[in-house]
């Protein structure tokens, strides 16, 4: 119920919400949780396993019970904190993991079959009979598993990714974060103050007490007045640090839209990478829940909480509630209560030695041993001493003292220290380069505590980057904190440690029982903090009770790891923009557009976007178009844009001898204004790649490598120059993107060419020679990947789509036109050429017949690795030509026709195949064991996975044109 | 035959949201300086009578609208005027490879923060320091070219992802600040 004149929310801004399909009212400020339990609904969820009625438990983002789904116009989104989620006008929400409604919940029979439900239940069921395994108990497992769905949609919410860079990164914002960003702050450092709460102030804004001689509240709002003017200084509201990285690197997501209506562009979270060389860790501390039977009922909460939900938002989640708590701190629950005017029916104070001074019945030395009511609490047992009574309550704050939030601390994997006298883990110290835990984070509880190691560890950092501040420490509460543990209470019945996923201190026992001694096989064995809160709130109470169950202390038990992410991170804020298309940069060459009008259907290679053939009318197949421009290239001319190959300007008095070193075989003899194929060896004697060298100048080349191999072979050429000859004269660069190339290629290429430039040259097969064209400085190279005379024709980029353009009303005039990627490949199947398709990564020189072209007079890469045993011979697999009748294809396998068909008896495989127009046949070029001995013998091509078993001849790999008369026309 | 046609990979373009103007530049010429084993002193004196030195790493200069830019270990663009004759370095133009995104506004930086994975805050990236980085998965140029000023140069090829990628970043940046787009 909301109480009149408490709480920080906006009572002048009412929002409407629905949850369930009810509509609710609340106001700006406050969470989906404060929001419902104004409206008195307890009950916001199932747990895990046995679907019991699940409450609030907490007022932050450990909140292992109230996960709802937030359904938004395009998004269904899980596993929402109902503690963190801010309402707004509109929200809808619904809860989750439920068959049927939430109060009548189906699968709450779980509930019953508890006793065969233990720990390990699984590993013990599901092992027999064995056939059941993928028909039954997989489906049913799958069907249980998880808490919230998914729409089944792609999530189109915009997300985003974003860099921090400061001096001072202050994780938290409660007493101690404030104190240690003002210092930092007024010093002039670089300072990011990331607060997870919409509020900064952390437990300042629930609890009451004086700093510096005013009310807690009015220190506040001026610390923060003051940190908003200073320009070096960003908050950063709804964010949660997500982890701790090497070279000071700290993963943030932020709710930046999740708390409004969703809005073009409006990114829902923004996932930060936050690069600080000095942090504050004020994360504050946790409150830890007491196991007692029956503790998991709707209306059981932290005592923090129903302090928070009271002083911040203005609610009393019960109207008669009692306190059940260990520490003196916990007393304020109660007190702010009775101030507000709420009953508080009793406190039970299980240390016998506790005052009594409150204004309503206390029982010490006294505890709660189970509870009562179907979907929300209605009274509480209580033992004191022999005797044993019953309390009518429908809340019961608890406290079972603090665990200081480390989690941080150990993601670098430093483990905590066990700290006998706060009966708690604190971080060790320096567990995290440049981090600096304080205030609860470090075990300090107190408010005077909180500020000082605050403005201490900033005083430290302010002084290492050289910077003065002073700042006065103000005046707080320092009372001191000396918790009793009190993990579980000993009585019969089932207590809950972790309330998400139902392991209960009996599971925890009976781990120990068959053996899984070790905290991490508990963890796994049970389950235990392996829900969305990953343990927050149950770890160090289940470890508790393993040490006790094993007879060993608390600190040798040890903890599970803690591992990023402190929260959950959707995946959609880590690959925010990595959607779709998104996922990888699209390069376009210049004649794309052409292309595109001419209907071209484009094909990704490598990240380029190439016509893979241009239909015309009439045609219905892609094969149709294909073929004809085959034959076009072969009866007239036909034009590709080839600017995707790789193209690296090398220069320098070294530069011959550099191409020499990098390939097989040899470039400094070759004459200027030559070019020449030259074979590139990987170290380890395999091919690298291909392509073509001109020599433009006498220490000036050009070379050309694949599409695929651009990046490769400069990685390759940076490696070997940095590596073995760093002191040659040479030098290169990229000018892939410096030239727009197209292919000219048919018996009337030379003619279309010569119509081009403005003085027409007269080149031999594998020349190069500068031209003009329309009045720009160009290159012509005389060579073919086709089979055909062919020549490439290179423009600056600028005048690439003119020239392609150009290019093709010409050539259409004379009977040619375009080709794409498909007649491409036939030309150069027909012609035997490889790519990448056959050099694919384990083939050496020798495999494709190229063993002549590792040059003896000289030492290249690769060249000694070449010549190990295996790597050469007739047990290879060569390079051969396949032709036959009908379809093949490439991934096949080979046989000897009549032999089985197995892994012992496979000759080979089939890398490239078509449809030759030209020979009017199938074509391919595959890798055949001692191919080349075997030319005119037939093998059996298999192919399993498109049921294709076809007979082939074995061919030279060159149909067209072997003896390369119209190449050199 | 007629002369050929000149286009840049975005047609001139330009986009404003929120303050911050996205814009192709026309950068001119540019060309790769690399320079050659001893060829230091032959390149700062074909260097002379533009001004320029060659430039310190991570740095620029500019003179008369011509700039000299570090690109690399003992590499250097230069921008925006045809190369003098040089001795000792390797000389490669490079005018048609590169596409060059202006960005200019108060908030460019922060737009820049979505994809750049650099320290820009002005002591670590002041005016006249230039990047060799990444913009999302683009190898790219950036030069600080003033307080709320930047240009980033990408592959002419990526040229459309790389103006996608920071009108996304704009959108995103402007849409926080309230404004309805």
């Amino acid at each position: 119920m909301r109480i009149d004149g408490k709480g920080l929310i906006d009572r002048t801004k009412p929002v409407r919400f629905r949850f369930d399909g009810r509509e609710y009212a609340g106001y700006k400020g406050d969470t989906l949780a404060s929001a419902l339990l104004a409206n008195d609904v307890r009950l916001v969820g199932r747990s895990f396993k046995y679907h019991r009625p699940r409450g609030v438990l907490t007022a932050g983002s450990e909140e292992p019970n109230a996960l709802v789904e937030v359904m938004g116009p395009k998004n269904q989104t899980p596993n929402v904190r109902a503690t963190v989620q801010e309402v707004f006008e509109g929200l809808v929400a619904q809860s989750q993991n439920r068959l049927g409604s939430l109060r009548f919940d189906l699968l709450a029979v779980n509930d019953y079959l508890a006793p065969f439900l233990s720990a390990g239940f699984y590993y013990k069921t599901f092992m027999w009979p064995r056939a059941f395994w993928e028909k039954l108990y997989e489906p049913i497992i799958r069907r249980a598993a998880g808490l919230g769905s998914l729409s089944g949609k792609h999530d189109e919410g915009a997300y985003e990714k974003a860099f921090a860079f400061c001096d001072v990164l202050v994780i938290g914002s409660g007493p101690a974060g404030l104190m240690a960003a003002l210092t930092a702050g007024r010093a002039g450092a670089d300072v990011i103050l990331a607060e997870e709460s919409h509020a900064l102030g952390g437990r300042l804004l629930s609890e009451g007490g004086t700093i510096g001689g005013m009310a807690a509240a009015d220190w506040l709002a001026q610390v923060v007045a003051e940190l908003a003017a200073l320009p070096n200084v960003r908050i950063m509201l709804r964010t949660s640090i997500t982890g701790a990285y090497d070279h000071g690197t700290y993963g943030a997501l932020e709710r930046v839209g999740l708390h409004k209506p969703a809005r073009p562009n409006l990114p829902r979270e923004c996932f930060w990478r936050i690069v600080a060389p000095h942090v504050v860790l004020a994360s504050g501390a946790l409150e830890r829940p007491v196991a007692f039977p029956d503790n998991d009922r709707p209306g059981i909460m932290m005592a923090s909480a129903v302090r928070t939900y009271l002083n911040r938002y203005g609610v009393s989640p019960g109207k008669r509630v009692t306190l059940f708590a260990n520490t003196d701190q916990a007393r304020a629950t109660a007190r702010d209560l009775m101030a507000a005017g709420v009953q508080v029916a009793a406190i039970i104070d299980p240390r016998p030695d506790a005052f009594s001074v409150e204004d309503c019945p206390v029982h010490v030395g006294a505890e709660v041993i189970g509870s009562r009511g179907r979907l929300g609490l209605s009274a509480i047992k209580v033992r004191k001493g022999n005797e044993t009574f019953e309390i009518e309550t429908d809340c019961l704050a608890m406290s079972g003292g603090w665990n200081p939030t480390i989690h941080l601390t150990c993601h670098m994997n430093g483990r905590p220290r066990w700290d006998d006298e706060l009966a708690a883990f604190v971080p060790m110290a320096g567990a995290v380069p440049g981090l600096v835990a304080v205030g609860a984070a470090n075990g300090t509880m107190s408010t005077h505590g909180a500020l000082a190691t605050g403005h201490a560890a900033a005083l430290a950092m302010v002084q290492a980057l050289g910077r003065k501040v002073s700042v006065d420490l103000p005046e707080a509460e320092d009372m001191p904190y000396k918790p009793k543990a009190l993990w579980l209470v000993d009585a019969p019945g089932r207590a809950w440690l972790d309330f998400a996923n139902d392991v209960t201190t009996k599971d925890v026992k009976q781990a120990a029982q068959e053996g899984f001694r070790s905290v991490e096989h508990m963890k796994r064995y049970t389950t235990q903090g392996m829900a969305p809160d990953q343990g927050k709130n149950s770890n160090v109470g289940a470890l508790a009770v393993l040490a006790d169950a094993t007879g060993r202390g608390i600190a040798e038990t040890g903890v599970t790891t803690f591992r990023p992410p402190y929260v959950p991170v959707s995946i959609a804020a880590m690959g925010a923009g990595g959607r779709g298309m998104g996922f990888a940069p699209q390069r376009f060459m210049t004649s794309d557009q052409a292309s595109r009008d001419r209907h071209a259907p484009m094909i990704e290679a490598g990240l380029w976007y190439r016509p893979s053939y241009f239909p015309k009318p009439g045609e219905a197949t892609w094969r149709e178009a294909c073929d004809r421009e085959v034959t076009m290239v072969r009866q007239t001319v036909g034009v590709a844009d080839v600017s995707t190959l790789g193209k690296i300007d090398i220069q320098g008095p070294d530069a011959g001898r550099f191409l020499d070193f990098l390939y097989t075989n040899t470039f400094s003899t070759l004459p200027v204004g030559r070019v020449r194929y030259g074979l590139m060896l990987r170290e380890d004697g395999l091919v690298l790649d291909d392509g073509t060298s001109a020599r433009l100048g006498d220490n000036h080349y050009l070379m050309t490598t694949t599409t695929a191999g651009a990046g490769l072979v400069m990685r390759h050429m940076d490696f070997v120059h940095q590596a073995f000859c760093a002191h040659w004269q040479v030098r290169y660069i990229s000018v892939t993107e410096s030239w727009a190339q197209f292919a000219v290629a048919g018996p009337m290429a030379r003619a279309l060419v010569n119509s081009f430039v403005e003085t027409p040259v007269d080149l031999p097969f594998m020349g190069v020679a500068p031209v003009r064209i329309g009045g720009v400085d160009a290159r012509l190279f005389r060579i073919s990947f086709s089979g055909e005379e062919g020549y490439e024709i290179a423009v600056p980029t600028r005048y690439g789509e003119a020239l392609f353009r150009d290019l093709l009303a010409r050539a259409e005039t004379m009977g040619g036109g375009p080709y794409g990627m498909e007649a491409l490949n036939v030309l150069r199947i027909e012609k035997g050429f490889i790519t990448h398709a056959e050099i694919h990564g384990r083939i050496s020189a020798h495999d494709i017949g190229m063993e002549k072209m590792v040059s003896a007079k000289k030492d290249s890469i690769g060249k000694a690795a070449a010549t190990r045993p295996g790597l050469w011979g007739p047990e290879r697999e060569q390079l051969v030509g396949l032709k036959a009748a009908g379809p093949i294809s490439s991934g096949a396998h080979l046989f000897v026709p009549g032999a089985e068909l197995h892994r012992e008896t496979d000759q080979g495989y089939v890398t490239s195949v078509c449809w030759s127009p030209t020979l009017e046949a199938w074509l391919g070029l595959g890798f055949l064991k001692d191919g080349r001995a075997r030319i005119g013998e037939r093998v059996r091509l298999v192919d399993h996975l498109r049921g294709l078993d076809v007979i082939c001849e074995v061919c030279h790999p060159v149909f067209h044109d072997p003896e390369g008369e119209k190449l050199r026309a | 035959m007629p002369e050929l046609i000149a286009k840049s990979a975005l047609d001139g373009r330009s986009l404003t949201l929120a303050g911050v103007t996205l814009a192709e530049a026309s950068a001119g010429p540019i060309t790769s300086i690399a320079i050659l084993q001893d060829g230091a002193k032959d390149v700062a004196k074909g260097l002379k009578p533009l001004g320029l030195a060659f430039p310190k790493p991570q740095q620029f200069t500019e003179k008369a609208g011509v700039r000299i830019v570090w690109t690399g270990r003992d590499q250097a663009f230069l921008i925006g005027v045809a190369p003098p004759e040089l001795e000792g370095a390797a000389v490669t133009d490079q005018s048609d490879g590169w596409t060059v995104l202006a960005v200019t506004g108060v908030a460019a930086v922060d737009v820049l923060a979505r994809l750049v994975p650099m320290d820009l805050r002005p002591a670590a990236f002041p005016v006249k320091q230039v990047l060799r980085t990444q913009v999302s998965h683009m190898n790219a140029i950036i030069l600080r070219t003033g307080d709320y000023a930047v240009e980033i140069m990408v592959f002419r090829s990526m040229a459309r992802t790389a103006w996608h990628e920071v009108q996304t970043a704009m959108e995103m940046v402007a849409a926080r600040s309230g404004i309805k787009i």
